[in-house]
């Protein structure tokens, strides 16, 4: 038994870092790739350049396409998170029938095909006669986006003492002005969060933006036309890591939002304190 | 100054139901201009859901509540004229202490000096005076009551709601605040109802007590009224030690009534409103502190004899257990421990003197 035991204590370790050099060990060849002075990836490095990064601004089409994609990343983001305020409060401040399922319905995007949610957009889409354009890429993404918003927001909305909006209506302010005095401010960062991480999720998605945007092109579809030119590859790699990076940074301030919402709403109840 | 005799609150044959659980049944109560009023009970009596309804945070199922003669009928919280101190205070962690006193006078408008006066005159009324800019989550316990109470009075309602307000402090404090308490109700004026499960508080702070079990109001009166005549076994019960004592009908006037006891004999007693004898059988009731033990040489009008079979001691106070013959219970006595009743061995025989009016008779 204590055997085994060793062997599970040296060998679990060794096991745990090898998965995750698998997992990061690519992420980290595409800025090193980036950097390099060569036109194909390859080793060894022939060299330090920022190069690549300095022809990206050169590229109107590259330019277009980050354009298209803050443009439905804030809207997709902004959409799903109003929406997620609503499912989020109503999920988290009342018991109703059938509160289960919908979370459940709600959340289901996160697993299913995105292919298949896609392709079914696309049939409906087209079945109504809509053009393909950065709209329906952004109705695509707020799909995508909301159950990741949701369950930021629920995070921040649990544990909210209901006694602060009965407060606040208690001091003579009505429903809206409770909203806008009490609920909001303290959902703040909740809200920044969710904003931040739909906007993140938008800007990385390809297969909504591949199969609903017709000719508007957002940047990951932007990259997957390029990698048809093999010299342009290290552009795309440059381009690439710019997206990587800006993705964690964004996540990670999500997050850090994320916990400060929870802390906000866990030290308002006097007895919990 | 508040006129006493002017109904402040007026609740009619209120009940809150949901489905066919009656969280409150048709409770009935005025409470008075100025009044200081309890309403105590164990958890789920109803205590909260009363006052809920009174703050409007809730609708009666049926009946109506009157504030300061105005009929309350679906009128929301937020126009009516009481303010509430929570009990998990509920202070807005995003504002400072002096924003959340500010809270309600913004939709006033009563223009920066005003506000900044009335804002400071209700902290130092808390002793919290010169806290305006301290962030609301570095604040202790005591003082997020304080505050609470601050933004409640800053609004001059016409009645203070306060919810359980001393649960959560600890044992020194909340004694200390059940003083500042009262003090401050007397200063400003206004009518305080208070929601407690705990006898001793709504005893020591009350003008009048509303005694609840159930969903109903079982006894209203003055703390010492409930005290010393409870109306039934329920109310004796809960408001502190009980000796239950089994009598024997002899005669039922129209207040009075005449039992006979094993030990205490024969006993005159007034006769509790709700009283209904069965088989001629009656209960009647005697604080523990009101019987003494009788040392040495000395008598009393009144005594009966028994055994020590039990001995608790608490500081300042022992609990006796005494076996007396004839009775089914041994009697619980409490005796100050001037004499040493801390030191009575098990099984020594004692006298305990006692004032026949202190036995009184209950109702089921």
């Amino acid at each position: 038994m204590s055997a085994v035991r060793r062997l599970a204590a040296n060998w679990l370790p060794a096991y745990a870092v090898l998965f995750i050099l698998f997992l990061y060990l690519p992420v980290l060849l595409l800025p090193l790739f980036s950097l390099n002075n060569s036109a194909s990836p390859r080793f060894p490095l022939s060299g330090f350049t920022l190069k690549w990064y300095a022809g990206l601004p050169k590229t109107p089409a590259l330019l277009d396409a980050a354009w298209n994609s803050l443009i439905v990343g804030v809207s997709a983001a902004v959409l799903a998170t109003v929406l997620g305020i609503c499912a989020a409060r109503a999920l988290t401040r009342y018991r109703f029938r059938g509160q289960r399922a919908m979370q459940g319905l709600i959340m289901a995007p996160l697993v299913m095909p995105e292919i298949i949610v896609a392709v079914s957009i696309l049939i409906i889409v087209l079945a109504l006669g809509m053009p393909l354009t950065l709209l329906t890429v952004t109705l695509g993404h707020v799909l995508v986006c909301v159950p990741y918003s949701i369950s930021v927001l629920i995070s921040g909305f649990e544990g909210f003492d209901r006694s602060l909006e009965e407060a606040s209506a208690d001091l003579g302010e009505t429903s809206f002005g409770t909203f806008r005095r009490v609920t909001l401010p303290m959902m703040a960062p909740a809200i920044i969060s969710s904003l931040l991480v739909g906007f993140t999720i938008s800007l990385d998605d390809f297969m909504m933006a591949f199969f609903l945007g017709g000719n508007d092109v957002t940047l990951p579809v932007y990259i997957w036309g390029q990698l048809r030119f093999a010299a342009r590859l290290p552009g795309v790699l440059a381009l690439g890591t710019l997206l990587l990076v800006a993705s964690i940074v964004l996540l990670t301030i999500a997050e850090l939002m994320r916990r400060r919402a929870q802390e906000r709403t866990q030290t308002t109840g006097g007895l919990l304190a | 100054m508040p006129d006493a005799t002017r109904p402040m609150i007026e609740i009619d044959t209120v009940t809150r139901s949901y489905g066919d659980f009656h969280a409150l049944d048709r409770a009935s109560l005025t409470i008075k201009e100025g009044e200081f009023f309890s309403l105590l009970g164990p958890s789920g009596c109803g205590k909260t859901t009363l006052l809920r309804l009174i703050a409007g945070f809730d609708q009666p199922t049926s009946g109506s509540i009157a504030i300061d003669g105005q009929p309350m009928d679906g009128i929301p919280a937020n126009a009516r004229p009481t303010n509430m101190v929570f009990q998990s205070y509920a202070i807005f962690p995003h504002l400072k202490v002096g924003e959340n006193v500010a809270y309600g006078l913004k939709r006033m408008k009563l223009g920066a000096a005003e506000e900044k006066r009335r804002v400071d005159e209700a902290l130092s009324m808390v002793s919290l005076a010169g806290l305006q800019n301290r962030g609301a989550t570095e604040l202790s316990g005591g003082q997020r009551q304080r505050v609470a109470l601050a933004r409640a009075l800053v609004m001059r309602p016409k009645v203070l709601l306060l919810d359980e307000p001393l649960s959560a402090l600890d044992k020194k404090l909340r004694e200390q605040m059940q003083v500042e308490l009262r003090r401050l109700q007397k200063a400003v004026g206004i009518t305080f109802i208070l929601v407690t499960h705990d006898q001793y508080e709504a005893l020591a702070m009350s003008d009048r007590i509303a005694v609840m079990f159930g969903g109903r109001i079982a006894q209203v009166a003055t703390p010492k009224e409930i005290y010393q005549k409870p109306v039934n076994r329920q109310v004796a019960d809960f408001l502190g030690g009980m000796n239950f004592i089994k009598a024997d009908l002899v005669e039922e006037n129209g207040d009075s009534i005449v039992v006979d006891t094993a030990a205490f004999g024969r006993v005159k007693t007034d006769r509790p409103r709700a009283f209904a004898a069965k088989d001629r059988e009656a209960t009647l009731g005697i604080r523990p502190e009101r019987l003494r033990v009788l040392w040495d040489d000395a008598t009393a009008k009144h005594e009966i004899a028994g055994t020590v079979v039990e001995r608790h001691y608490f500081g300042e106070i022992t609990h006796l257990v005494v076996d007396v013959p004839g009775m089914e219970k041994p009697l619980s006595v409490t005796e100050t421990n001037d004499f040493g009743a801390d030191d009575l061995p098990l099984g020594a025989k004692i006298r305990l003197g006692y004032d026949p009016d202190a036995l009184v008779a209950l109702a089921d």
